[in-house]
């Protein structure tokens, strides 16, 4: 039996499993897919939200103004990018100016610090590109951009080395109340703990009413789909760009990305299927219409890709945190600003079931993580160094983000490691540039195949039934 | 830092060859740098036959066609580093290379020649709505594992675009077992050969669905089925969708010349091309630095790859054997109009232009019975009938040095499509 | 009497043909450019033929596969019983091109030969 079995490996899970591995206590994090970081960690805006947007009074306003005050030490100690870009949210009607005045004020009481009002000179000296309609603007210097694999991948491997085990592949089909603690039913066999944490993203509200059906929760998957462009259209903006929700709608962002790159996006588009992350013509077009609303002249044709995401709406908008039966805990609606509100939701779970199990602090708990090395970084000397000692970092795979071989050996070797296309290109952006692995995936697959002992034609895309091989030539004959 | 003369980057078929023509006009320290395990670049992947027709006046396979340069430029003692990757090419010519034995490296070469190539465009850069499960792959992602590695990426394919390597990949796919179900081609002409259409789709009985597109994309893990429609001014039409039960889908949507390092570089770019600006000696913005192949412009042939490569190969050498170069002369742009997309040189130096000048280009559309035109200022200096012209050929025009000179004082050359 | 339109594959050109034929005797070809256009069109009609490339599997090399050709055009009937004979022929590095690797292919009386030199496995 566990201490703890954590439902759901994404930024909220990991989270949670980190703060609680500074206690003595067995912990697994279990996950339906081949890797952590796969369902709403994955595909959103990477923003640290300075906090001014959640409503004042709300679970969400205070962890995420505490998450994203914690992002700077955490980004250092845990060794993941992460940049305090700060934040613009842009009005370009003087009909809005009272709704901008609104959100300043809801920002600063909820603790925002730095906030600001700036008028159109100083917006356009800061943003070049800004519509000729920006009127004015909320500048938020706390708001930040994060690459939420990076931190995700942080978060879990820090865990892992505190003790953490993870299970991949595994989908929880059950839940059994047992005298100490709870037997959770999956797909591969039971599974016990004396405490669970249910951080299982858009299927949370499953878990929940397993447990609470009297008190249900409801979570609607909300698509965002967004288009990412190629580094030459990085900087056309240097801060995250907001626009003011007006009589144009929410509104899209435009941001930078820790990794150079220009993400626009998302739509909010209301879906049943929770594993619904088709992005829709329709969708697209309305990202493209609206992305010029605040910043003009986006180079979309420089468009790389174009995905969609999942955010597990909540229908109170809220987040849900907190033991709801004996040895059950709740993680639940962490929406945006879930990925912001990430190390105050970790510590917010690992406080609750720490107290609910009476764990003791584990003296041996070692918060530093080292990164997967970025040779880019090293000065001429060292990289040459580095690579006298381990030719795999002199062999360029990904020639768009220039990943060497090196790097890519080491994010297989982690643990939790990568075990598919996807997981080798969150770890290390190979696939991740202009050219979309068309060019390396053949090479990362013979690399997976070699370093994990399996042959060419089992490697996946993603884990379950994405294999990128189906056969040998002429096997048919 | 080390001294060289000559850097080629690149030792595809336009490297080789660049490499060929300036040791034979006398570049005695010259050095290749190619990413990969072998020279020959993206023809060791496609092992088709149809390459060497001009060059050798016989038929080869792409490895064959590789092979006689590669091994000619050994032969010759050309040094080509393999498993090299060009990091950087700055302003001044410095080139960054890095490799497993010499690690981190840098060349500073008097002449640099870009043979980078190009590469396909994804299925990101289409915008293609759906899922993004396994089973999307451009054709020569697929070509690589079939042709290199002997793996099937799929058994039932779509193919979106009918470029060259698409509608090659529709004929291997089905020899080595994969049914395919159709092509579908955005625009109402094909990007391809026109014999490429009769012996890898009308010998194989693949239907080529053109002026329709890929609407759709299903299956969360792996290609389950892709949804086409009938498209009319660019928009896909309600009610032509199609559906294709299918694992694979097959991208063959375009070729973008790899210029990264030009641009870090500060190399003047083409916007219509994608590739470098260059005049009559295919030398860039940067004195000494020079193109040729694909990096410079898609071209159809790789025949006129290395024809296009040797000229670079033999300006380099000029460039670096002839001390003192013509800085003044008169310069004039090359216009094109009148459905010429783009021309290769955009400028060209009538003091320079030896016996011919090689002027290479593409057309917008396709036309039938025009003539290609060229001016000098109002004169018209050359004009050839072309009864087809269409987008998936280059067309190539000689001009002779003596015309040239003769107008050299005129304010441009144009290139032009005019009635018959 | 008939008129066959085809296009010539002898070159990247893709001559629009017109071949007239009576019966198995082909009176005229029309549109060619070259000799190759002529000789295609004549064939094309009568008994036509591709040259085929694939793959077979190497023993032993530096690349797990080789790439291959008919040595001259097979009959277009053939194209399939030619690949599918490839199928379990297997080539033992050192390979250099223009190697037999399947002699006599599917009964055409054509070898399939190597296109590319594979070296011996270090």
């Amino acid at each position: 039996m566990y201490d703890i079995i954590i439902i759901g490996g994404g930024v909220s899970g990991c989270a949670a499993a980190r703060e609680l591995s500074r206690y003595q206590a067995d912990i697994l994090v279990v996950d339906k897919e081949e890797d952590v970081c796969c369902g709403t960690t994955k595909a959103n805006s990477a923003i640290v939200h300075a906090g001014y947007d959640a409503a004042h009074g709300s679970l969400m306003a205070r962890l995420n103004v505490e998450g994203s005050k914690m992002m700077p030490a955490l980004a250092k100690e845990l060794d993941f990018a992460y940049d305090q870009c700060g934040s613009l949210v842009i009005c370009i009607n003087e009909e809005d100016r009272p709704a901008l005045q609104k959100l300043y004020e809801n920002g600063v009481a909820n603790g925002v610090e730095g906030l600001r009002i700036i008028e159109r000179d100083e917006l356009v000296a800061m943003e070049p590109h800004i519509a000729d309609e920006a009127v004015a603007a909320l500048w938020a210097p706390t708001g930040g951009i994060v690459c939420p694999f990076g931190l995700t991948y942080a978060l879990a491997e820090n865990a892992a080395k505190n003790g953490v085990k993870f299970q991949f592949d595994t989908t929880v089909t059950g839940l059994t109340r047992l005298d100490d603690g709870w037997r959770v039913e999956t797909d591969r066999g039971p599974l016990e703990a004396r405490c669970v944490v249910n951080a299982a993203g858009v299927y949370a509200d499953k878990l929940h009413n397993m447990v609470q059906p009297d008190d249900p929760m409801t979570i609607v998957p909300r698509r965002g789909d967004y288009f990412l462009l190629d580094h030459t259209a990085g900087d056309h903006v240097s801060h995250t760009i907001f626009q003011l929700p007006g009589k144009y709608g929410k509104g899209v962002l435009v941001t930078p990305t820790v990794h150079g790159n220009l993400l626009i996006g998302p739509t909010a588009i209301d879906i049943e299927d929770k594993e619904g992350t088709a992005t829709t013509a329709a969708g697209l077009d309305e990202v493209r219409a609206k992305a010029g609303l605040a910043v003009k002249d986006i180079p979309l044709r420089q468009t790389i890709t174009s995905f969609a995401g999942l955010r597990a709406h909540e229908l109170r908008h809220d987040f849900f945190i907190g033991e709801i039966a004996p040895g059950f805990v709740d993680c639940a609606g962490i929406e945006s600003p879930g990925l912001s509100g990430s190390p105050a939701i970790g510590v917010m779970v690992a406080d609750i079931v720490s107290q609910s199990l009476g764990l003791e602090k584990d003296p041996a708990f070692d918060p530093t993580r080292k990164g997967i090395l970025d040779p880019k970084t090293l000065p001429m000397e060292e990289r040459n160094e580095l690579i006298r000692h381990n030719p795999a970092y002199g062999q360029i795979i990904c020639r768009c983000e220039s990943i060497t071989e090196g790097e890519i050996i080491d994010a297989i070797h982690r643990v939790p490691g990568a075990r598919s296309l996807d997981g080798v290109k969150r770890r290390t952006r190979a696939g991740m540039g202009r050219c979309q692995a068309g060019f390396c995936s053949p090479r990362v697959m013979e690399i997976l195949a070699r370093e994990l002992g399996v042959e060419q034609s089992a490697v996946t895309k993603s884990g379950g039934g994405s294999r990128i091989i189906v056969g040998t030539n002429k096997d048919v004959y | 830092m080390k001294n060289v003369d000559l850097v080629i980057i690149g030792g595809g078929p336009a490297g080789l060859a660049a490499a060929i023509a300036a040791r034979k006009a006398g570049v005695q320290d010259l050095v290749i740098l190619e990413r990969d395990k072998e020279p020959g670049g993206i023809l060791n992947q496609c092992i088709h036959n149809g390459f060497g027709l001009h060059t050798f006046k016989e038929e080869l396979t792409g490895p064959e066609y590789a092979a006689r340069f590669a091994e000619q430029a050994r032969e010759l003692g050309i040094p080509c580093k393999l498993n090299t990757m060009v990091m950087d090419l700055a302003a001044d010519k410095t080139v960054t290379a890095m490799n497993r034995e010499d690690g981190l490296f840098q060349l500073h070469p008097k002449a640099v020649v870009l043979a980078m190539g190009c590469r396909e465009r994804p299925r990101g850069a289409l915008n293609i709505p759906g899922y993004r499960p396994a089973g999307i792959y451009t054709a020569g992602t697929a070509q690589r594992l079939v042709n290199m590695e002997g793996y099937l990426p799929g058994r039932r394919v779509v193919i979106l675009g009918s470029g060259d390597i698409g509608l090659i990949m529709a004929r291997r796919m089905t020899l080595e077992g994969a049914k395919v179900l159709c092509v579908a081609e955005l625009m109402p002409y094909s990007g391809g050969l026109k014999r490429n259409i009769v012996q890898c789709l009308d010998d194989f009985g693949i239907p080529l669905k053109l002026s329709h597109t890929v609407v759709d994309i299903q299956g969360k893990e792996r290609v389950e089925g892709v949804t086409i429609a009938r498209v009319e001014n660019g928009k896909p039409v309600p009610g032509t969708e199609e559906h294709f039960d299918c694992d694979t889908l097959l991208l063959s949507c375009g070729l973008l010349p790899e210029n990264e390092l030009s641009r870090g570089a500060g190399v003047d770019l083409n916007p219509v091309t994608g590739g470098p600006a260059v005049n009559e000696s295919l030398e860039t913005s940067i004195p000494g630095v020079f193109a040729a192949g694909n990096v410079l412009h898609v071209h159809d042939l790789v025949d006129f790859v290395s024809e296009e490569a040797s000229a670079a190969g033999a300006h380099a050498a000029a460039y670096i054997l002839g001390g003192e170069q013509e800085a003044d002369t008169r310069t004039l742009p090359v216009r094109c109009e009148n459905g010429v997309r783009y021309t290769v040189p955009t400028t060209l130096r009538p003091a320079c232009a030896g016996d011919t000048v090689t002027l290479r280009f593409r057309v917008a559309n396709v036309y039938k019975n025009k003539k290609v035109a060229v001016y000098a200022g109002d004169t018209c200096i050359f004009s050839r009938k072309r009864p087809v012209l269409a987008p998936g050929e280059m067309e190539t025009v000689l001009l002779k040095g003596d015309v040239l000179r003769a107008h050299a004082d005129a304010a441009q050359l144009t290139v032009t499509l005019e009635e018959a | 009497m008939e008129t066959i339109k085809l296009i010539c594959i002898g070159c990247p050109m893709g001559c629009p043909l017109e071949v007239e034929r009576d019966g198995d005797t082909v009176t005229a070809v029309r549109g060619n450019t070259c000799p190759r256009g002529d000789a295609y069109a004549r064939k094309e009609v009568t008994h036509p033929t591709r040259i085929v490339t694939s793959t077979v599997r190497v023993q032993g090399g530096a690349a797990p596969m080789v790439s291959c050709k008919t040595r001259s055009d097979i009959p277009k009937d053939k194209i399939f019983a030619v690949a599918a004979a490839l199928k379990t022929v297997e080539a033992t590095a050192p390979i250099a091109i223009g190697d037999v690797l399947l002699p006599d292919a599917a009964g055409t009386g054509v070898d399939v030969i190597s296109t590319k030199a594979v070296a011996a496995k270090n």
